[in-house]
């Protein structure tokens, strides 16, 4: 039957053309969200916590309006009925006060950045199957310390799901698609968004306290407990990456051990063979899959050696980036400490 | 009647009261001016609970808030107290140590209604605070108010509560401070990046030293009355910057220098070497 009116889609066409999503570029933040991120962290420091991120997802942008945190919670089968109910019961009470109550993703805290570990990637594959797109909100308290507002959103790269869902970890496949270590998280640059009235209540209120605002901390020249963690940090992630190397190496040799046992095998066989011919028996196949060294060796996933190197980047870079920008600041001790004194003159001041 | 009798209005001042204040953080005036935006069409303020601490020397401490829905008519007010219950239990699974303190309502002022109020939390916590954020800036700024509530008792009988008012600190943790440009304008495009934060706390510091110049400046030329405590502590300052001598200080800076050379190129090394690894695996072809 002809479709009288051509443009029109039928619903069926409609529903089975999916849209494909616009590419995620910018994760929006509400100030209220990063304080409340800011204060839970920092109270619970230095144990991890996590909490929900809520909000709503628009074109490329994804707005995170509010989030509540999640309490510490013990490995326990009953506790963990527990924190569903907690959950369903703040969405349904945020709901009540009219505030967004979808999930967007979720926030965690982490130590020098310690984070990219296999529970990150499982913690993201089960959102994943609910929400289209989540995103993860890392925050690391330590570095405040050092006046830097360490704040990153997180994403999961498509081509990683794909592969770590096909669980098709193997050397061959990675190099057939050309993935990295590098190409397993993407970061995603943060905007912070606020009312106009909290904008206008801030100034507001700013204006009686400016010398208490100065952070005089920030201008402490003494790097050495935190390139200290730092180091330490880098040195067990090494360990780590020589045991997995260890294993690839222990796999390769025990691949070339079988290889010439097979090899080995399939010449004896041929020997026999030659002999049976001439003797005028039958030949007898040239595979015997019982033999067990034909089973073949299965080869470790490189997943986890990615997640070490991919920590022991983030140190590399952590120290390259502190070290660096104090560089500067060395030609500056020539003038005296700026610590200490600005410290009393804020005193004297205030 | 008797006429020799007189009755006296007599204020029970709570003792506290004079020494109480508190104290608030940002965090809490987001979440009220949120609750504010997203209120209902029908509701001109908004009212809920605030949670904190009080701290050993009196001082309340507010740190956290949520809202409360709640219906107001001329003569009535209803409060919807199971979820007032149900958040606050919500609430302490996350954080036991923060209890009620008080609770808050949008707009200028102590109105009627606000006196019921008062009453079903003062049931809850010993002489809650009541704050008031004014959202409507009738005043042409932000004010934000704490009262403590003080009975009028006329003899025996209860005649009024008086709510006298307390003082208000607004405190930011150092956390929240480094982040406290940003929060004030309505949209930062990147989050600065660790150069930028130093060079906006450099150029503080440098304003106040520049104000403590001129302030010393005007004092010698007779400007301005010297203050003898202030003069003290600007020659205490000064006289803090540690004096050594100049080749020891030199080699101070040099170590620290070659320290941090040394784990610029130990990292950088690391990262050529974390690349070249990963080639290796996985361009690794046997046979």
């Amino acid at each position: 039957m002809a479709n009288p009116n051509p443009t029109a889609r039928s619903f069926l066409q409609v529903a089975s053309t999916e849209e494909a999503a616009p590419p995620l570029r910018v994760v929006q933040m509400e100030g209220l969200v990063v304080l409340k991120i800011i204060k839970h962290c920092k109270e619970f420091s230095p144990a991890l916590v996590t909490g929900q991120l809520l909000g709503l997802d628009v074109g490329s942008v994804l707005e995170v309006t509010n989030c509540f945190p999640f309490p510490m919670r013990e490995e326990n089968e009953e506790i963990e009925a527990d924190g569903a109910n907690y959950q369903l019961e703040m969405m349904r009470c945020l709901r009540e006060v009219n505030v967004d109550n979808n999930t967007v993703g979720w926030y965690q805290s982490t130590l020098l950045g310690c984070f990219q570990t296999v529970e990150l990637i499982e913690t993201f594959l089960n959102y994943q199957e609910n929400i289209r797109r989540c995103v993860c909100i890392i925050y690391d308290p330590s570095r405040s310390d050092q006046g830097v507002l360490a704040l990153k959103a997180l994403k999961l790269s498509d081509s990683f799901m794909d592969l770590y869902r096909n669980n098709n970890f193997t050397g061959e496949q990675l190099r057939e698609r050309n993935f990295s270590w590098v190409d397993i998280f993407e970061e995603i640059p943060i905007k912070v968004s606020n009312s106009a009235l909290i904008s206008a209540f801030m100034t507001g209120l700013e204006a009686d306290t400016p010398v208490t605002q100065c952070d005089y901390d920030r201008l402490q020249l003494s790097a050495n407990p935190f390139l200290k963690r730092n180091m330490e940090f880098l040195i067990e992630c090494m360990d780590d990456l020589s045991i997995e190397q260890q294993k690839f190496q222990f796999y390769y040799r025990n691949l070339y051990r079988q290889q010439t046992q097979q090899q080995a095998w399939l010449q004896k066989r041929r020997a026999e063979n030659m002999a049976r011919k001439a003797a005028g028996e039958e030949p007898l196949p040239e595979e015997d899959p019982l033999n067990p060294i034909f089973k073949p060796i299965p080869e470790p996933s490189r997943l986890d050696s990615f997640l070490v190197t991919n920590q022991i980047a983030n140190y590399c870079n952590q120290i390259n980036g502190y070290v660096t920008d104090l560089l500067p600041w060395q030609s500056l001790y020539h003038a005296g400490t700026p610590t200490v004194f600005s410290k009393q003159l804020g005193d004297c001041i205030y | 009647m008797a006429a020799s009798e007189r009755t006296v209005l007599q204020f029970t001042s709570a003792p506290s009261s004079t020494s109480l204040s508190a104290r608030v953080h940002p965090l809490v005036i987001f979440n009220i001016c949120d609750c504010y935006v997203r209120r209902p069409d029908q509701a001109e303020r908004v009212i809920g609970t605030l949670l904190g601490s009080i701290l050993p020397d009196g001082t309340v401490d507010i740190r956290n808030s949520y809202a409360v829905p709640h219906n107001e008519s001329s003569d009535q007010v209803a409060l919807d107290i199971d979820y007032h219950h149900n958040m606050l239990l919500s609430h302490q699974k996350v954080n036991p140590k923060e209890v009620i303190v008080g609770w808050y309502s949008t707009g200028l002022g102590v109105t009627g209604g606000s006196a019921l109020i008062h009453e079903f939390y003062s049931r809850e916590v010993s002489n809650p605070i009541h704050l008031t954020v004014d959202t409507g800036f009738r005043n042409g700024e932000a004010t934000t108010k704490a009262y403590v509530s003080v009975n009028l008792s006329l003899e025996d009988s209860q005649l009024a509560a008086q709510f006298q008012e307390v003082p208000l600190d607004l405190r930011m943790v150092e956390a929240e401070r480094v982040g406290f440009d940003i929060l004030k304008t309505t949209m930062v495009d990147k989050l600065p990046s660790d150069l930028e934060g130093m060079e906006a706390s450099m150029q503080r510091l440098l304003a106040l030293i520049v104000d403590v110049y001129k302030y010393v400046d005007d004092v010698v030329e007779g400007h301005a009355a010297p203050d003898n405590n202030i003069g003290r502590i600007i020659s205490e300052t000064v006289a803090s910057l540690p004096k050594l001598s100049p080749p020891d200080f030199d080699k101070l800076v040099n170590d620290n220098l070659q320290d941090h050379l040394l784990l610029l190129y130990l990292s950088s090394i690391t990262r050529t070497q974390l690349t070249i690894a990963e080639k290796l695996n996985t361009a690794a072809q046997l046979l």
